[in-house]
This record gives C-alpha cells, structure tokens and sequence, in this order.
C-alpha cells in the first residue's frame, strides 16, 4: 500500500521495551474509586447517585448532559460495586490543580456487575445506538476522550470511505496500545468492525508504527481468522516510526494523504479516525454490554518495574503506581507521554478515561531545562513542525503579543506537540509561548465577544426607541388629522353655515389647505381618549415594519449568533 | 516546574556554533600552507577582541556572562572576520574591526539573534571604506612564503620599518578580472593578463583556489551534519557560476569564468559560513533560495563593475535589508492549507 508522508516529526528515545514486554497486569480495587463526572470532552454529567447508595459495577453514577452543548457529553459508571461514601469536589488530574464533582465510591469487594446485555447494533437504529454508546460512557482513548457517539454520527456525507484505527502510538514510555493489541488483538478488530459496520466505511486502515512488529502480527493473524471480516477492505498497516505520527491528522495523511485542516471534521473528507483503545472499548459495550469502566495505562519511568494495568476508572494514582514501586527520588507525575503530557497537581489525583500512561518522573530522567537562550533563527522547529508552521516566527510574535500576526501565521494551527520545544538549541519552551497567545487570544475573544454584544444590544435599543418614537409621531399626527375632520364633519352637519364660511375662507386662502375651526379642548380630550384606548388594543411596535428594518433586525440577530458560536470553545475533532 | 514537552535533543546553539568552527578548519590549515601561520595569529587577535568585546558588553547588559561567552557566536563572528581580511593586515585594523561586529552589529541591535546584519560583514564593509589602503593590500604568493612567522607577526604589529607591505603586495586574482575588463581600449584580455601573472593557478590564484576548496570541503560536511541546508549555499555557487558563465560564454576576453569566480575572493567562505548565518539570512526554504541569489548576483556585479576588489560584504548587506520581505513573502503553506485532490464533495 502506498504511504504518505507528513512533514517534520522527531525521532526521540523510544524508552518502551519495558513495559512492553510484560504482560497487562489487572490494578486491584483501591480501598476509595474517585470517579470524576467531567471526564470527556462536552457537558458535565449530572450526578444519579448521592452518598449513602449502594451501586453495582457498570451502574451509571452519572447521565449525559444533554442541555447545555447537545450531545456532548457522555455518562460516567462505577467502575466495581460498593457505597457511594461521598459526592464531592475533589481536585482533578489537570495541571491547574482545579477541583470539580466526584462520585467516591467504597469498593465491596465483591466487584458485582449490573446485568449486561450485548446491544444488538444491527436491529437499533443508528440514533439508538448513538444514545446507547453514549450512556455507555465510551470516548476516545487516545487521550482527547471525545465523546466516540458524536463520531459515529454521519456527518454532511452519509458514506465514510476510509476509517482509520490509530494503533500508532508514537509518545516515548507508553505502551498501552501495544499490549492491547499484543493480547485482546480479537476483541479489538470485533470492535473495529462494529465501527466499520455503524460508519458504513468503505474501507478500514490500521495504522501502526513499525516497530510495534509483535502488534502489526497480533492484528494480522486476528485479521485471518477473524469471521465477522465480509471481504479484504480491512488492511493493517506498518507506518514508519516517528513522532507524531499517532497525530490523528498525521495519520490519516500518513494512510490517505488527505490533510485535514484545523478547524474542519475528518468526516467532511470521507475519514474518521478511533484509536485501538476505542474500538476495543466499543467492542465491549456492544458485543458484552459492559459499560466503559476500566483502561489500560502503562505506569512508566522512574519505577522499578515498569508494565502496563488493566485499572479500574477513578483509581488514585498513587495506589497504581505503587504496583510499579517508584524510586526515592520521583519528583512528579505526568499523565501522558513525555512530549504531550501534563504535569499532575499531586499523586491522589484519578486515573480517569483519558489517562493512558502515568509516567514517573525524577530530576535525572526530566532534567529541568538548561538556560533558554535567545532565538537564533536557526530553523530547525521549522524542519521539525508536522504542522508545517514556522514555529520560530510564532514564538516572535507571541513573546511581543502581536497576537494578530500570530494567528496570521496560523498559531492556532499548532497542535501542540512539542517537536519545535524538543529539537531548539536555545532550549525555548516553545509550545508554552503558543500556550500563552492561545489563551490570550482566547480571553480576547470572549471579552470582544461580550462587548460586541453589549454594543449591539445597545445599538438596536437607539434604533427602536428612535423608529418607536417615528412611529408614535406619525401615528399621532394621522390621529389627530382624523379626529378632526371627523370633528370638522360632525360640525359642518350642525352648523353649515360656519362650514360655508370655511370654505369661502377657503377660496380665498389659495393654496392654503382648510384650516378647520379650532376644536373645543373637550372635545380633543375626548378624541384622545378615544386613541388611548385604541392603542391599548393595538400590536405592538414590531407588528408593523418595513422590509428594510425587519432586514436590518435579522441582521444583528445573525451577527449576533455569529459572535456566540465564535464565542464557544473549539473542539478537536478527533481523538 | 516545566510543561511538555519534557523531553530536549542533546543539542545547544554551543553545540552549532563549535561544528561550524569545526568546518573551518580545513579551509584555515590550507590557508597556513601557502600563506604561513600569520593568518593564525590574526584568528587570535580577532577571539581575543571578540570575547573581550563580548564580556564588557554583556557585563554592561546586565547579562549571564558565562553562558553567553560560552556560546560560541563571537568566535564564529570573530574567525569569519580574521579570514576575509588580508592576512598581514595591521593588528588594529581586525581588533578595531572585530570590536565594531561586536559591540555595534551585534549588541547595539540587541545580541545573539537580534542582529538585522551580518556582523563580521558589517565590520568589513565599514573597514574597507574607512582603509581602503590596508583592505587591499594582499601579498602575493611567493613574498609571504619567503618570510617566516617571526617576520609576518612584525609586519603585522608593523615592527620592522624596513620592510613595508607595500613592497609584498600584488594584485589579486579579482584585480586581474577587472584589470581586463576596464582596459578595454588597450585590448588586454583575461587570457593575456592572467597568463603574465604571477600568482595564476590552475583555477583561480594559486593557493586561494586551495583554501576555497578547504571552504567546501567543511561546508559540505556542515551540510552532512545538517546544520545548514542545502539551499543557502547552493544557490549561491549555482547564481554565481550561471551568471559569470553566461557572460563567459559572450565574452570570454572580460568576463572571467564561472569556476575562477567560485574560487576567488570570498566566494566558497560566503557560501557555506557567511550567508549562512542564520541570524541574519532568509529563514523559509523559497526565501533562502532568493536571498541567496540576490547575493550571489550583486557579488558578481560588484566584481565586474564595481569599485571594489570583492562585492561580497555589500552584497550581503544589502540583502540583510531585504531578509523581513522575503521571510514574509515566502511563508511555506501550512499542513490542511494546501491544494487538495482529494477532498470528497459528494
């Protein structure tokens, strides 16, 4: 098969044998699970157990949020039977150190499923499936955790040609996919062909980086015997190793040689991409009905016994780590990889869904930086970018907060990877400049985005008082031209000969239009009157408008749903 | 407590700036083969005063002395200097010089990185605008390899009034060039000149064409080594020698031949050490590719037609000047931002 290529990457030390090389190892259930409900990308689950319940393992402890963003959200579950002990703001695996709601779960011991049952896909209609894979809990497990039922949607084209099964894995230390194919390879292409099935895809790639050989074989012979596969549109493919290959958007360049920009879903161009840990995820909901509840994570680094764990969800992270047995001299923890992952805030915090390695780190394995040194334009962030940016002139434009040329120089094209940082010479945290102009730019937008609407709020408010008041005047005046020719008529009928002496004034006057005979103020009350009362059952200012006002209304209701949706944060696409 | 990536390559501008210093040496040992080891005591000279330079600004600055000193750039700077000047040139023509790369094109713009110019071509333009007698005056061949290094270290701290450097001085190989061209009614050609003179090689001037070769020799390793790409020094050899050939090939009686334009002058220093200072030249792939070029054709008229011996500081200058245009101009397409075949609109 024919491969693309991506620009840039980096070659690091790949650090992987070691774990790879044991088998998966099931964590057992700590003495408290802290299940967090905000674990995928979208709305906050609402909490469906309170302290005090007793909850069986699989049972969701918390439903979708499907108010705020629509779909997306996904429900979270206990990950084994016990007590609900609390339901609480505990601090989550983020670098802020932030705290959000957790489900605290005492595990029984027992470790009691709910009763499951397979979910028959094929007799489901597609919406049905979407909702059921969502109160699953299933999200990307490459570490993005979007909410995997928004993907399986059909997008504006209702075929997919290509689906891509991201077995690349390409972060230094982490090996969790690697096992996973090496010892459930079944379960995993079961749950690809699901995928393929729900997707209605043309064709399925399985990219995996070439020295991942034992993988690239499990796949393959699970592919041969696999009875479920209907014909040979399911290819497994070695792709070369190099960072960031496991890029989603790397890789299906890498299969397809399609680039998908920022901003723009695979799906508009004929791709959707789930990692390994996905399918197999999806696999064990449909074809098991187990709702997601456990992970593998590859426990890495400053340990003695690096190796991979089947961990139940919401796990501390020093009671896992603790089966690995950490040196003295562990410094910190980092969930993820050593080029993308984040630094976390302590070692009680969760392992949660999007927790795919935990790596140990030490001031000898992650020395803190030398010296940054100024820029010297050397380019090699340039050579190094898979985005194909020009990461040096970014960093000039971040560091000055010329936040406009940087995002003309496409900053929010970056994906944060880390190459540009990796291979500088003046050790310049690059990424955390762009890190910096994003959120920048990000708060910029929200408070533009408010003053906008403040100032068209404002505006429109000028603009009907003026057009209420316009028409108030005109309705006034054609009013009161009415009551008094009706006066005038009234009048004429009683006394004809004061008309006639309106009228030969009139003749008189020239060009002058009849000016009647001023009418008695009681009887001007009275006609006010009379319009008071017939404004009161009259429509109000916005019955009656012109085409042009009405267009200019629909145009600052659009402008203003533009700023909102501009306003709402971006979404990866994929995982 | 750093982000991510917490990984770094064993790499440093140290480290960049040490191989660059590597790749001229090939160039430097073929220099002191056929000029002797006076060109040596120029390179110190040049360090000496780059780092003294370099310390007393920093110091100034308020600046992490070690780790600049340490990094390497005023060495480059400095080098670079002392082997585009004549080599028994007086010891304060390069101190002064050297200093003037340091303090004014490099830390008065604001130091490593900052510097629109190129400094040591700063320093050589100002020198040879300011001292036109003492930047001209190369020795020939044959009187430099009579003296031994005792006497050229006089020469160069003008210690021995008996014997001045006028006496020793001949015209360079680009003398020869434009000798032939400006003598247009006496119908002297390149061939006839170059035949009578006495410091002719087989390529260019005998000894220079080897020190060039040293030159390409180290840029091709520093090319292997991928500290510079390709594009800088080969479209600059590529610019030269198409335009010197195709004037050649018009007129071979004035214009000289694009391989004696290669190996004269500056040209293989500039190529591979001078315009490729990162710093200072283009930065994107197309970018480099026209600043390059522009240098290389403003170097050849400069040679042809212009009053100096050698374009190349000019040359470099002037397209210093244009590097933000063309950086901008050329901006390499993002990934998802270009053409696409493939884009399904079903």
């Amino acid at each position: 098969m024919r491969l693309f290529n991506f620009n840039g990457g980096v070659k690091p030390e790949p650090h992987k044998k070691d774990a790879a090389e044991l088998p998966i190892a099931v964590s057992p259930a700590p003495t408290f699970l802290v299940i967090p409900l905000h674990q995928s990308i979208g709305g906050t689950p609402r909490p469906l157990v309170n302290a005090g319940d007793l909850v069986l393992k699989g049972q969701r402890i918390g439903a979708a949020d499907v108010s705020t963003l629509g779909e997306m959200s996904s429900a979270v579950h206990a990950s084994t039977s016990g007590q609900v002990v609390a339901v609480e703001e505990r601090c989550m695996p983020h670098p802020s150190g932030l705290s959000a709601l957790c489900v605290i779960i005492q595990p029984d011991g027992r470790d009691q499923w709910i009763a499951r049952q397979p979910f028959d896909y094929r007799h489901h209609s597609p919406s049905d499936t979407r909702a059921y894979l969502r109160d699953a809990g299933i999200v990307g497990l490459g570490g993005a955790v979007f909410p995997t039922h928004l993907k399986i949607s059909s997008g504006k084209h209702s075929a997919l040609d290509t689906l891509i099964i991201n077995g690349a894995e390409c972060e230094p230390f982490i090996t969790c996919d690697d096992r996973l194919m090496r010892e459930r390879a079944d379960a995993v292409l079961r749950g690809i062909v699901i995928l393929r099935e729900l997707l209605n895809a043309r064709q399925v790639l399985i990219g995996i980086e070439d020295n991942k050989p034992e993988a690239l074989a499990a796949i393959q012979a699970a592919l041969t015997t696999c009875t479920e596969k209907n014909d040979a549109a399911i290819k497994v493919v070695a792709v070369p190793t190099r960072y960031p290959a496991g890029g989603a958007k790397q890789l299906i360049r890498m299969l397809t040689g399609i680039e998908v920009p920022h901003g723009k879903r695979a799906t508009d161009y004929g791709v959707q991409c789930f990692n390994v840990g996905t399918a197999y995820a999806v696999y064990e909901a449909i074809a098991l009905g187990q709702p997601l509840v456990s992970r593998i994570v590859t426990v890495a680094g400053n340990v003695a016994a690096p190796r991979n764990y089947e961990v139940l969800i919401g796990t501390p992270m020093k009671d896992l780590i603790a089966h690995s047995h950490p040196l003295d001299d562990t410094n910190r923890l980092i969930m993820g990889g050593p080029m993308m992952g984040v630094t976390m805030p302590g070692a009680d915090v969760p392992v949660i869904k999007a927790t795919n390695c935990i790596l140990v780190g030490s001031p000898k394995l992650f020395p803190p930086p030398p010296p940054e040194m100024p820029c010297i334009r050397c380019g090699e962030c340039a050579k190094a970018c898979p985005a194909d940016l020009q990461p040096f002139e970014l960093y000039w434009f971040s560091r000055a907060k010329i936040f406009g040329k940087a995002q003309e120089y496409h900053l929010f094209d970056c994906i944060e990877c880390g190459c540009c940082a990796y291979v500088c010479p003046s050790n310049i945290p690059l990424v955390d400049y762009y890190r910096f102009a994003k959120s920048e730019i990000w708060a910029h937008e929200r408070e533009k985005a408010s003053a906008d609407e403040a100032r068209e709020r404002y505006e429109f408010r000028q603009l009907r008082e003026a057009r209420e008041q316009q028409e108030k005047a005109a309705r006034l005046a054609a009013k009161t031209a009415a009551s008094r020719a009706a006066l005038l008529a009234n009048m004429a009928e009683n006394n004809p000969v004061s008309n006639a002496t309106l009228v030969s004034e009139n003749t008189s006057g020239a060009t002058t239009p009849a000016k009647p005979a001023a009418p008695t103020p009681a009887e001007l009350i009275a006609a006010a009157l009379a319009r008071a009362r017939a404004q009161a059952t009259e429509a109000k200012n916005t019955t009656h408008l012109s085409t042009a006002q009405q267009a200019e209304i629909d145009a600052i209701e659009a402008r203003r749903a533009e700023i909102r949706t501009q306003a709402q944060p971006h979404f990866p696409p994929d995982d | 407590m750093n982000n991510s990536p917490y990984l770094h390559k064993a790499t440093s501008v140290q480290a960049i700036m040490l191989r660059v210093l590597l790749a001229l040496l090939p160039g430097i040992v073929a220099y002191v083969w056929f000029f002797g080891a006076a060109i040596l005591l120029q390179i110190a000279l040049a360090s000496l005063t780059a780092l003294t330079a370099e310390a007393v600004v920093l110091k100034l600055r308020n600046k992490p002395l070690r780790l600049f000193l340490t990094d390497g750039s005023a060495l480059v700077t400095a080098w670079l200097i002392a082997l585009s000047f004549p080599p028994l040139a007086p010891w304060w023509l390069i101190v002064l010089a050297t200093a003037i790369a340091i303090v004014v094109a490099k830390h008065l713009y604001g130091g490593l990185g900052q510097n629109p110019f190129n400094p040591a071509m700063v320093a050589f333009a100002l020198m040879i605008i300011a001292y036109p007698q003492h930047m001209s005056q190369w020795p020939s061949l044959h009187a430099v390899v009579q003296m031994d290094f005792a006497a050229q270290g006089a020469m160069i701290f003008n210690l021995s009034p008996t014997q001045t450097l006028d006496a020793l001085t001949m015209a360079t190989p680009l003398d020869v060039l434009r000798t032939a061209l400006h003598n247009t009614e006496s119908k002297t050609t390149i061939a006839s000149v170059w035949a009578n003179y006495p410091g002719a090689g087989s390529l260019a001037g005998r000894g220079w064409e080897w020190i060039a070769a040293g030159y390409l020799a180290g840029g091709l390793w520093l090319m292997q080594q991928r500290i510079i790409t390709w594009h800088l020094p080969i479209a600059f050899i590529a610019t030269l020698g198409l335009v010197a050939g195709v004037a050649h090939l018009i007129n071979p009686a004035e214009f000289a031949s694009p391989l004696f334009h290669l190996f004269s002058g500056g040209a293989m220093l500039a190529a591979f050490f001078i315009i490729t200072d990162p710093v200072s030249a283009a930065t994107t792939p197309y970018g480099k590719l026209i600043f390059a070029t522009g240098v290389a054709f403003i170097t050849w008229i400069i040679r042809c037609f212009g009053a100096y011996p050698d374009g190349i500081a000019f040359a470099v200058l002037l397209m210093n000047l244009c590097v933000p245009l063309i950086d901008m101009a050329t901006q390499p397409r993002v990934f998802g931002h270009k053409k696409q075949d493939r884009i399904r609109h079903e």
